[in-house]
């Protein structure tokens, strides 16, 4: 694996208020403002050089009580270069543009974060909750959603009547 | 009714040949596949929920779960990223049995794929053929876990326990005689004219929508993409062993399946090399604050039975920070993401199934082909729900 560090550098040059922050023990990585997610993004995968065309993994942490809450993690590879890099951006109940045009990898994983997590992907083509079903009330990862379910000791009845 | 020009039909999620539960909702013309909507989360079990109320202990037994065809291996993903975040070093015999296994573990689970899949495409003797010899490697696996299918055998630092007396003499045994086997399935299917006929060409993907969809694994092999976790970001001492990375060209299910069918054959040269190059030595790491005692230790010892019980009662509390490690598990990248908040439970477990992934290029994949096409792509994605739906 090469030292990522340069491919931050490289990356910070390209847009304004790009933090880098260390991360022990984990690798370093850039820390990149709501607004500006979709332009980073979009010079991560097309920039010659940086050509990070894989998006490996996204996902959100909830930490609640924080502001904004969300933190949405990004983790690029280069499948040609083998480097590899992680963006990470904050975001409220507001939500964040959406990526899945860039790497279409990103549409269903766009729809797990808005599923667990309640946070919407403007523009996205498709979002609809991807676990569970359309009726479902809450956000299951999210901090506050209680382990067991509100009637879990109560008997399930099933009335045929007002089917 | 309103006139429709097109027909939608449910596949699943009753279906023998969506493994598990998987609804796909096509739209048809005729024969011809308009678009599809894969449905999932019919197993969801909210296992990244589960982890954040269990301590780092009882989070293991979840990983077995998602992919039980391949037990060791979602093991190993989730000790690395936890060792990464405590910061243990790995003693080199315990490095070498987790490639052992986890190359075992492959091989079964390739064994399942190439038998079923050849029962979906109507070859049922494969499947005969195919499942003897997996019993075989399971047996093997199930002498040194106790479990065939949930092992829980490789730990925080190292493994639980010593491997038992005869199990490389097995293991031995195992693959001087699985290089035949596999030859006789190459002569069952490989230059087979309906096989070819069923798989040539069908549901292809190119390399640049492979890689847009995050597909990893076999599936980006076959498509030509030199892309491997193995060799790309080497873990658990895999730097040390010669194997190659074997490669497609179209990227069609044909390719697919020769692909899985050279990787069986890599995973036999690593075990072999495991087992001549494993050097002697301690199986767990020196770190007493993670890593609990040995059990006879604990039959004299009053200080190791302490350390013993507060391990198992309290669990332990790595450092604050985030860790990722990936691992090639046998369907692709399987990556675990922790974040700790110094307490003895995971603050927040991600995990990236190589599945879930892989299922997201289907729609791409069969669009424009017959439904029988569907059962062969679907096959050929190797999908397992309980990864899927986590």
């Amino acid at each position: 694996m090469s030292d990522n560090g340069e491919y931050l550098k490289i990356l910070s040059g390209k847009e304004a208020g790009i933090k880098i922050v260390p991360a022990p023990p984990g690798e370093p990585c850039a820390v990149v403002g709501r607004d500006s997610i979709r332009q980073v993004l979009d010079h991560c995968r097309y920039d010659r050089d940086l050509g990070f065309n894989m998006l490996v993994d996204m996902f959100a942490v909830d930490y609640m009580g924080e502001e904004p809450r969300y933190e949405i993690v990004y983790i690029l590879r280069s499948t040609k270069t083998n480097a590899r890099i992680a963006v990470k951006t904050r975001t409220g109940e507001e939500g964040i543009e959406t990526i899945s045009d860039i790497w279409p990898a990103a549409n269903f994983l766009e729809r797990e974060i808005y599923d667990m997590f309640g946070v919407p992907f403007a523009n996205h083509p498709d979002l609809r909750r991807i676990y569970n079903p359309d009726d479902f009330e809450g956000h299951p990862l999210r901090k506050e959603f209680p382990l067991e379910g509100k009637d879990f000791d109560k008997p399930f009845v099933v009335d045929l009547e007002n089917e | 009714m309103a006139e429709s020009k097109y027909m939608t039909i449910n596949m699943g999620p009753q279906h023998p040949a969506t493994h598990g539960v998987l609804r796909v909702v096509l739209e048809l013309d005729g024969e011809t596949i308009i678009s599809s909507t894969p449905d999932i989360g019919y197993l969801h079990r909210g296992i990244e929920k589960i982890f954040e109320n269990r301590t780092y202990w009882q989070g293991e037994p979840l990983t077995d779960r998602l992919d039980y065809t391949s037990g060791h291996s979602n093991n190993l993903a989730y000790c690395l990223a936890v060792e990464k975040l405590i910061g243990v070093e790995i003693p080199k015999r315990a490095q070498y049995i987790r490639v052992m296994l986890s190359e075992l573990q492959r091989i079964a689970a390739h064994l399942l794929w190439v038998s079923t899949h050849a029962l979906d495409m109507g070859a049922m003797t494969v499947l005969f053929y195919g499942f003897r010899e997996r019993e075989s490697c399971l047996k093997v696996l199930e002498t040194v876990a106790g479990a065939r299918l949930m092992p829980d055998y490789i730990r925080f630092g190292g493994l639980r326990e010593e491997l038992p007396e005869d199990f490389l003499k097995e293991a031995r045994a195992f693959i001087e005689e699985l290089p035949g086997r596999i030859d006789e399935y190459e002569t069952l299917l490989t230059e087979n004219v309906i096989w070819k006929g069923r798989l040539k060409g069908v549901c292809p993907l190119s390399p640049e929508d492979a890689i847009g969809f995050g597909v990893t694994g076999p599936m980006l092999r076959a498509s030509g993409v030199n892309y491997d976790v193995r060799k790309a970001y080497p873990y658990s001492s895999y730097e040390d062993f010669d194997f190659e990375i074997p490669l497609g060209t179209v990227g069609d299910v044909y390719d697919r399946y020769l692909v899985r069918l050279q990787e069986m054959r890599q995973s036999i040269r690593i075990v072999a090399q495991t087992i001549e190059k494993l050097p002697e030595g301690p199986i767990k790491a020196d770190a007493p604050a993670y890593v609990p005692p040995e059990k006879e230790d604990v039959a004299h010892d009053m200080a190791a039975l302490i350390r013993h019980f507060k391990l198992m009662t309290d669990g332990f509390r790595p450092p604050k920070g985030e860790a990722y490690a990936s691992i090639e598990s046998s369907k692709g990248e399987l990556g675990f993401f922790i974040v700790s908040d110094g307490t003895d439970k995971p603050y927040r477990v991600r995990i990236r199934p190589p599945s879930f992934l892989n299922l997201g290029s289907i729609s791409k994949m069969i669009e424009g082909s017959l439904v029988a096409d569907v059962v062969a792509a679907i096959g050929s994605a190797d999908i397992v729900l309980g990864e899927i739906d986590k």
